[in-house]
């Protein structure tokens, strides 16, 4: 009898398909498998150590480097991987600008401007929350936290957020920047 | 110009072009046709600096491009030639002026020069009301109008249009096809072309045929104009 609707090709063709789009997209993909990787790593991480907690792996000044170091890494992670979709997302863009005449450099201007903006918004925001909700806790305890310490806090937070942002964006900016007008207008995606 | 260009290296090679040896003039209607494959958009990539030959060299206005730094180029590219595109490729986030200006910013222009020139340009290809919409808000035609204004803004020698018709309806095509022409007869720019569209060759001055990577027809245009200056 013959079908009127359209059927679902077997499983394995959307396996084989899955399989060539990660190969295409091979950098792009190991980086955000890196970036669960990470998380999943300080998850199971901070379990461990909450297990191991009465016989005691390192001291507690060890175990915040290790938190503080995981956090950034996997931020990093994240912020590159944005990165290269939005310059990926703009060859075309990019290809038609430098016909108008824009240098490479410009290119890589408008990238790390962005990126600059973006890290400089978000680490604000993200700095001042954590290093306020930290600080009311805290004072709420007992302790006490001096306003300097505070802003010296969100100060630290707001540059090393940026530099991530930027540092995640040159690399896939210069790369786009040098490609040859004609590549970057090809693209298609 | 003698060219080759090749992608690829080893067995997997692919010769885009094979040795196209070619003169365009200044100030003529040259329109490059051919069907898809045939190295018609390398060949015009080329011309356009977008791109770098494997072998031979391209000389625009006797200057080898290939001896360019990266920021020449950009140079050549901002002073010399404007280029159309078949996918209008408007910059999406600015309005209509400011995609026409833009070029004008890269070469150096006073902001507010820049605006008067772009408003008339922009008056001159018939969209002096629209100049503050973005392109998503206009039609097709009208984005490939505001895209002719942006390629005249440096009024630049050299018009490269990349099947300019090719995304239109018949109606808008004339008008762009009419607008390039008036463009080569009242400023002498030199429109090259890669089409299929037939109205666009009829009122070519000359038109090449690329088949397999190679010239393989040269028309010349009669009832138009026989050439001016070499280029």
């Amino acid at each position: 009898m013959k079908s009127t609707t359209n059927v679902d090709p077997p499983l394995r063709v959307a396996w084989t398909q899955a399989i060539a789009s990660i190969r295409v997209r091979f950098l792009r993909m190991a980086i955000t498998t890196l970036g669960i990787a990470l998380g999943i790593a300080f998850f199971c991480s901070m379990q461990t150590l909450r297990i191991a907690e009465s016989t005691v792996v390192g001291s507690e000044r060890d175990r915040q480097a290790w938190l503080i170091a995981t956090s950034l890494l996997m931020c990093l992670v994240g912020v590159t991987n944005s990165m290269l979709m939005s310059v990926g997302e703009r060859f075309r863009e990019i290809g038609t600008i430098k016909c108008l005449g824009a240098s490479d450099g410009f290119v890589v201007k408008i990238f790390v401007l962005e990126a600059l903006l973006l890290g400089l918004i978000g680490s604000s925001v993200g700095a001042t929350l954590g290093t306020v909700a930290i600080a009311v806790f805290a004072t709420r305890a007992g302790e006490t936290v001096t306003l300097p310490q505070v802003a010296t806090t969100i100060g630290v937070g707001v540059a090393a957020g940026a530099l991530l942002t930027i540092t995640a964006a040159v690399v896939p900016a210069m790369q786009a920047a040098r490609m040859p007008a004609a590549a970057a207008l090809r693209v298609e995606l | 110009m003698d060219i080759a260009k090749q992608y690829g290296e080893g067995e997997a090679a692919v010769r885009a072009l094979n040795s196209v040896t070619c003169e365009i003039y200044a100030g003529e209607y040259l329109s490059i046709m051919g069907p898809s494959g045939s190295g018609k958009s390398t060949l015009f990539n080329m011309i356009g600096g977008l791109d770098k030959p494997t072998e031979g060299s391209v000389f625009v206005n006797s200057v080898d491009l290939a001896q360019l730094t990266p920021r020449e180029l950009a140079f050549l590219r901002c002073h010399t030639i404007g280029y159309i595109f078949q996918t209008f490729n408007l910059i999406a986030v600015r309005t209509a002026l400011e995609n026409v200006t833009l070029p004008m910013l890269f070469a150096g222009t006073n902001p507010d020069d820049a605006n008067s020139r772009g408003r008339e340009l922009l008056d001159l290809v018939g969209l002096g009301h629209r100049l503050h919409h973005r392109p998503s808000e206009l039609s097709g035609g009208q984005q490939q109008r505001v895209a002719v204004a942006r390629a005249l803004a440096k009024s630049p020698t050299i018009i490269l249009a990349d099947e300019p018709t090719g995304n239109l309806d018949l109606k808008t095509g004339q008008e762009i096809i009419d607008l390039l022409r008036s463009l080569n007869e009242d400023r002498n720019v030199t429109i090259i072309s890669a089409t299929h569209d037939h109205k666009m060759l009829s009122v070519s001055d000359r038109i090449f045929s690329i088949r397999d990577g190679q010239l393989a027809d040269v028309q010349v245009n009669e009832k138009v104009r026989p050439s001016a200056s070499e280029a």
